[in-house]
């Protein structure tokens, strides 16, 4: 009966959001402001309906309604009551409700902000927004019901169905698969509904893109009403992408955390264009440049989201053919094709009206150095997306397999990142309009030079790895640089307001919070930087069998095997946990770790979770690779060192700092100079 | 009989030591190999049937037949490039972390410099397009341009004219 209802509500929520599409359309046509209105009351009622539905779904995970075969699928008894909830997202059918209820909670939110100034926008972004949250309604109730259940015929075949077949009767398995071990983890639990908040939050942004390009309002009242959309946006997908590192270093038992791998990829993509526009929009602010570049970069962006889904979604990475079978796969390739086309030729209608306002005055000028910069992003972009393609074509054209692995991205991204970097630390030196070579060195050559002396400190102390040194220098650049923007803007403010440091910093941050967060994230990237760095060059491994009280050495530590055991843990696991006693170089005690072996019967998987020993300088991160149970005087470990690798997790949280100085809202205030501006052209016209 | 018995002791010296030599330069030829040896080539090769992980961490029963399958060539003495090989003959191109630099392959590796580099120029292109009338009008009006940072200090003909647009667009 509940699954019935928890569809019911769905197929509902479906014909809503269908609903306010055509009423937004038609009322916009007939010039019908209640019918618009109506449009737009729809679209907040689909959240509600949806948040009934997954309630519903919720209900049925725990309680062990085995009958649902998408609880079946992804829950059993034993699983703890907060996993069960967190299975909704663990598998296909109801990480798609998932999709559907965040994209319909943020289409509700865009409907109760102030519409008064913008309400030609309003009925475009009801369409965009509802279409695209109908389509993935669309793919629950037709193809991914996470509702359908098992029912038996009389000859025993198990069928999944939503209705009752004829002369079948409900089959009840007893208990379920229970969830993926490696989505049993915090980081997955989170991971997963951060990077979907910043997949869904870039629709936003992207409605009212297409909302201008309709309507033909292209100037930049679209790109002010979103900057606090995308930032937000940006926020959560970047975030979705740390702790999925995080969760990767921590659960998949490989020493790292970045593996390059399609479904990494498959996040990234979106989250370069995102990064790009949010640069390049401020071009389009300050200078009118760039308005339809602009344009193709959200329209990417919105694509690449809708792709990443896709990719992660259909089964198309394992192989083309998985691809075909699975019913959503052509569904979501035919509404990436639409929306990609026909945003492309409302974007060609509109391109004449586009036009710059003004013109490049120096190929050195801050504008000049943000489209190089949007140039590195697609670079990186073209590179990953071919990686991921191009096994696909391989399949499709020569019927063999490839893999495109770490070491393609690697060599085809490193010139790339490095060249951002540099990037970031001479762009925030240059001039909105106008730079020359002559006062960007002025800007430039103390902190040059500074950086150069760190170098050469590293150089003689630490590493003389090229590729590391011209990492290091760059990163102290671009340090040097940022620090010497806030020390001299504050400087400037303490001689003007006679205020002390700390005062004059906070007042100049909080004056310009999108400039000085931006700032902040720029270092933030340096301290992530300095992390991958250090764990691409200088990690180091080594694996051995043991006896107890055996050691071995790895750099500066001694890994000291001292014992085993074997008990039950909760969420029915049978671990496997190893004592190792850490040493430092001298031979020391440092303190002991315990990297593990959980054993999931009810879906007869290892996970191998390591012992980790976190320094500011390295991470000594040990792996229980295998034991002999009979004599249980031996135990296979693998070691890592992980040089400097927290700086990544601490920049981790310096960004999350920086964005939100950045995009923590602001009074309504802020925006009245604007349109008092506005206002006064318009009587300065008359 | 004295030199009977040197000699015998020689021989039985001379055989121990060939003896000796013989092992040692077996096990020079077939030492055993250590798990980072194995791992150093597990590594390079990618898991023939999970998507996308390496053989060396690849937790399956599978994988460690294969991790023992490679430590088993490199007991008979094959080399790293023999071992990839043996890989690739028997499981396909899917097993190198990159595909090989043969027939239409080459596309992974030509392709993205190309772009890039079409790119960059269509990009050096547009901003020469875009600079060249700003000094064209700044030998004109060098005080106009000059002050080219902000909108507002636009030549005025030009300000007027998009604020008339402005307005058409606002009625």
């Amino acid at each position: 009966m509940l699954a019935e209802i928890g569809y019911g509500i769905l197929v509902v929520a479906f014909f809503v959001a269908l609903y306010s599409v055509g009423a937004a359309v038609y009322g916009e046509r007939t010039k019908s402001a209640s019918l618009v209105e109506s449009a737009r009351r729809a679209m907040l009622l689909i959240w509600p309906l949806i948040t009934l539905s997954a309630g519903t779904l919720i209900y049925l995970l725990i309680t062990n309604h085995f009958e649902v075969s998408f609880v079946y699928e992804v829950t059993s008894r034993e699983m703890p009551t907060y996993l069960k909830v967190t299975a909704w997202w663990g598998g296909q059918a109801g990480s798609l409700v998932f999709w559907s209820w965040l994209m319909s909670a943020f289409a509700a939110l865009v409907t109760l902000r102030k519409w008064d100034r913008d309400r030609e926008f309003l009925p475009w972004v009801i369409v965009v927004t509802s279409l695209t949250t109908a389509f993935f309604l669309g793919l629950v109730v037709f193809y991914e019901n996470p509702f359908a259940r098992y029912w038996q015929t009389v000859d025993g075949q198990i069928i999944t169905s939503m209705l009752a077949p004829l002369n079948t009767v409900a089959f009840f398995p007893s208990d379920g698969r229970g969830l993926n071990p490696l989505l049993r983890h915090p980081g997955m639990i989170i991971h997963p509904p951060m990077l979907y908040l910043g997949f869904v939050s870039f629709v936003i942004p992207y409605a009212f893109a297409m909302a201008a390009l309709i309507t033909g309002r292209t100037d930049d009242r679209w790109i002010r009403l979103t900057r606090r959309w995308t930032l937000w946006a940006w926020l959560f997908l970047s975030f979705g992408l740390v702790l999925g590192s995080r969760w990767a270093y921590d659960v998949l038992g490989w020493g790292g955390f970045w593996g390059w791998d399609p479904v990494e990829i498959a996040a990234l993509m979106p989250w370069l264009t995102g990064t790009a526009f949010l640069h390049s929009v401020m071009i389009q602010e300050k200078r009118g440049l760039l308005k339809q570049w602009n344009m193709i970069l959200i329209i990417l962006t919105y694509a690449l989201v809708i792709f990443g889904t896709f990719l992660t979604r259909s089964g198309v990475l394992s192989s083309v053919h998985a691809f075909a079978q699975s019913a959503i796969g052509p569904a979501f390739f035919v509404f990436i094709g639409v929306t990609f086309v026909s945003s492309i030729a409302l974007l060609i209608y509109r391109w004449p009206e586009l036009r710059g306002e003004t013109e490049l005055n120096s190929l050195l000028s801050r504008e000049a150095l943000f489209l190089l910069n949007n140039l590195l992003f697609i670079s990186v972009l073209v590179v990953c997306f071919w990686g991921v393609i191009f096994p696909l074509i391989s399949e499709l054209v020569t019927g063999q397999k490839v893999t495109v692995g770490p070491p393609f991205y690697d060599r085809a991204t490193a010139p790339l990142f490095a060249t951002l970097m540099l990037l970031m630390g001479v762009a925030p030196l240059s001039a909105w309009g106008h730079s020359t070579v002559k006062t960007l060195g002025r800007a430039l050559w103390k902190s040059t030079l500074v950086a150069l002396f760190v170098t050469t400190i590293i150089f003689f102390t630490y590493t003389k790895n090229a590729i590391a040194l011209i990492g290091f220098f760059l990163v102290a650049l671009v340090l040097l640089v940022t620090f010497q923007e806030f020390w001299r803007a504050s400087r400037a403010r303490m001689k003007a307001q006679n205020e002390n440091f700390i005062t004059a910093l906070l007042t100049l941050i909080s004056r310009n919070r999108r400039r000085y967060g931006g700032y902040i994230i720029h270092v933030s990237m340096m301290l992530m930087a300095v992390g991958i760095l250090g764990i691409n060059i200088f990690q180091i491994q080594t694996q051995g069998t043991l006896p107890v009280n055996g050691s071995v050495k790895l750099g500066d530590y001694t890994v000291k095997y001292e014992s085993i055991a074997q008990f039950n843990g909760p969420d029915n696991r049978q671990v496997t946990r190893a004592v190792v006693g850490v040493y430092d170089r001298n031979g020391s005690y440092l303190g002991e770790l315990h990297p593990r072996i959980d054993y999931y019967p009810d879906a007869q998987q290892n996970m191998t979770i390591p012992g980790e020993r976190a320094t500011l300088q390295d991470d000594l991160y040990v792996l229980l690779v295998d034991w002999q149970p009979a004599s249980a005087n031996g135990a296979t470990f693998k070691v890592f060192v992980n040089p400097l690798v927290n700086w990544l997790w601490i920049g981790a949280f310096v960004f999350l700092f920086g964005i939100l100085v950045a995009a923590w809202p602001e009074r309504e205030a802020e925006y009245v100079p604007e349109r008092s501006r506005r206002a006064h052209q318009t009587s300065a016209a008359d | 009989m004295k030199l009977r018995k040197i000699l015998h002791i020689t021989y039985v010296i001379l055989l121990l030591v060939f003896a000796l030599a013989q092992t040692r330069t077996a096990s020079a030829q077939n030492p055993t190999p250590s798990d980072d040896e194995v791992n150093r080539i597990a590594h390079q090769l990618y898991c023939p049937v999970c998507e996308n992980t390496p053989l060396d961490v690849c937790p399956t029963e599978a994988c460690r037949q294969w991790r023992d399958l490679i430590r088993q060539q490199l007991t008979q003495g094959k080399t790293e490039d023999q071992i990839k090989q043996y890989f690739v003959e028997q499981y396909g191109a899917r097993v190198l972390a990159e595909p090989p630099r043969t027939g239409l392959n080459w596309l992974v590796y030509v392709l993205p410099p190309l772009l890039i580099l079409a790119g960059a120029i269509f990009l050096l292109r547009a901003m020469q397009a875009w600079t060249k009338p700003a000094q064209a009008s700044a030998k004109i009006t060098p005080a106009l341009s000059e002050g080219g940072s902000s909108k507002n200090e636009e030549p005025k003909d030009e300000y007027i004219v998009r604020l008339e647009e402005e307005l058409k667009k606002r009625k």
